[in-house]
């Protein structure tokens, strides 16, 4: 059996992320396109129990690398068993989450698979037959490129957000695959994993994200943010002033040099709406605004907006949506 | 210590976007070109090793146009020591790496730094290409850097957090905002940076495998509605996303 298509299914814990699902979904609709079959590799300790969930969103086969050494993430580990996973299955599609840590080990099977790399993927099509095209975006999202493959493997990094996560069951085969230790490698060492936002997601893959600006005048300031997310089940994110200043961390910078996201709402609270914001958030579903100024560019991008204080409104708007929850 | 930072000339950020003729690349008249901000962030962390450690080098190396020496420039007026530019163009980041490691591999450099990815084609590629093809430990996305004579210890950022990362030397490292604030260059360092040697050359690029078909502007957004004026708005507001947008 063939297997063209080859998902690397990074893990949390208990389970994957929403963005996994969505690469294992995209991978299950080019292997119906392709008329192949799916295949997705788990690799970690403790990770054999997960492995069908996969198979609920389409894979045909999980091969799973299992093994205590496996805990924690080596690029050059993880890598060798992907390496091995793609030569024995002679894919030719790998697909990764577009994670910091699905990027370190794109590039490095793109480096020792002579493959094409193409990141941050907005869409995949398949173009007669055979030939595989990727969109991503260039310039932070001003500007999308579509890219075709020169080489026989083709490796591609999804945007968290830009699939659609649906599910196609089928009891998948589970392989277990021999982890052979690392051969004496000095790769980096992960000493600590340490989390930050006590556990909230992260902003790329957040459904509802409530933002702030410069008018939010301070970092305390923040709390009516928090709390109307918190009511929402969404998180808070930042414009660049707002990190510049030292109100919020860089991993809530959305925009340019932070983060480009697209929830299904965004609310955008005291930012004026610079160019290099409106990159970052202007494929959000819903847009919010809530500013002072009435020319500030922020409202030409907003599906609603409101004139006003930040300050009245959002405790309002926190209200409303509370009662209307009750 | 000798440490190779690897930077890129990109449009500024302000850039309109517009496309060119050929649909595959953008107009390039009229834009200005910047340092890659996130290689800004490299070369200040050079700069800052290089205090550290004495009788330490940095070289600026580059690959693109001509007018990159401007770019390497900034980075010398930074304070780095002196340049290489790699004559050449090409959109595909595995043949700019391969490039790249090819002339980092007769330096023998203690360290290369550079940014996670430029600001044009945000590929976020180049630094995990370069290390493998060099054969050296890669770590993405740096916030923070402690470098002791054989190894570093980083943060690496990470989707929740971050991973604290023992790595040794040499090693490449790929620089993260938040990992520094880079100097601002003054009038004297611009100064001695137009005596500082940037040798150019030309080099072999390899295949691509990766060719831009075309290059497309997204749909633009139809917002600009507004639904009133303060706190007097806000039902109205909850009533149209509940409604309209079925989100609440």
């Amino acid at each position: 059996m063939a297997f063209d298509i080859i998902v690397y299914a990074e893990n949390k814990k208990d389970g994957f992320k929403r963005s996994v699902l969505e690469a294992v979904s995209e991978g299950r609709r080019l292997a119906d396109t392709l008329g192949s079959e799916l295949c997705a590799v788990v690799i970690g300790s403790d990770v054999g129990a997960l492995a069908p969930a996969l198979g609920e969103f389409g894979a045909d086969l999980v091969l799973v690398a299992e093994d205590e050494g496996l805990g924690t993430f080596s690029p050059d580990g993880y890598c060798d068993i992907l390496e091995r996973a793609i030569t024995q299955k002679s894919s030719s599609i790998v697909l990764l989450d577009a994670s910091i840590r699905g990027k370190e080990l794109a590039a490095k099977l793109s480096a020792r698979l002579s493959a094409g790399l193409a990141t941050e993927c907005v869409n995949i099509e398949i173009k007669d037959g055979t030939q595989v095209v990727a969109t991503r975006p260039l310039y932070a999202g001003k500007a999308l490129v579509d890219v075709a493959f020169n080489s026989p493997i083709r490796i591609m990094t999804l945007r968290p957000k830009a699939f659609v996560a649906s599910e196609a069951p089928r009891e998948a085969a589970i392989e277990r695959m021999e982890h052979a230790p690392d051969e004496g490698r000095t790769g980096p060492v992960i000493k600590e994993t340490i989390d930050v936002g006590g556990g909230k997601i992260d902003l790329r893959e957040a459904d509802i994200i409530v933002s702030g600006g410069r008018g939010m005048k301070n970092g305390e300031n923040f709390a009516i943010l928090e709390e109307f997310a918190d009511l929402l089940g969404g998180v808070v994110g930042a414009s660049r002033s707002a990190v510049d200043a030292g109100w919020r961390p860089h991993s809530d910078q959305v925009g340019q040099t932070g983060k480009v996201v697209s929830p299904s709402l965004y609310v955008a609270c005291g930012i004026s709406g610079q160019i290099q914001h409106l990159v970052g958030m202007n494929t959000s579903k819903n847009i919010v605004a809530i500013n002072k100024d009435p020319d500030a560019p922020i409202f030409a991008v907003a599906d609603y907006g409101i004139v006003g204080d930040l300050f009245d409104v959002v405790p309002a708007l926190t209200e409303e949506a509370r009662r209307l929850r009750s | 210590m000798k440490i190779i930072v690897c930077v890129k000339m990109v449009p500024d950020t302000t850039t309109k976007i517009v496309v060119a003729g050929n649909g595959k690349d953008i107009d390039r008249s009229g834009v200005e070109y910047v340092l890659n901000p996130y290689d800004e962030y490299a070369v200040e962390e050079a700069l800052s090793i290089k205090e550290r450690f004495s009788g330490s080098e940095v070289v600026i190396l580059s690959l693109g146009p001509s007018e990159s020496t401007k770019t390497i420039r900034t980075a010398l007026a930074m304070g780095a020591d002196r340049g290489v530019l790699l004559k050449a163009e090409s959109t595909d980041p595995f043949v700019v790496a391969k490039a790249l490691a090819d002339e980092i591999s007769s330096m023998d450099p203690g360290l290369v730094l550079l940014g996670k990815q430029a600001v044009d084609d945000d590929a976020n590629q180049v630094g995990g290409l370069v290390a493998e093809f060099l054969g050296l430990p890669f770590v993405s996305s740096i916030i923070k850097l402690e470098i002791s004579e054989d190894r570093a210890v980083a943060q690496r950022e990470r989707e929740g957090g971050y991973d604290v990362v023992e790595v040794p030397l040499p090693c490449v490292l790929s620089a993260q905002r938040g990992l520094n604030e880079p100097r601002y260059t003054t009038m004297k360092g611009i100064m001695m940076s137009k005596r500082k040697p940037i040798e150019e050359k030309e080099p072999i690029l390899s295949e691509s495998l990766l060719e831009v078909t075309s290059l497309h502007l997204p749909p633009p957004r139809s917002g600009g509605k507004i639904v009133g004026e303060g706190k007097e708005a806000v039902p109205e507001l909850v009533r149209l996303l509940k409604e309209e947008a079925k989100i609440l």
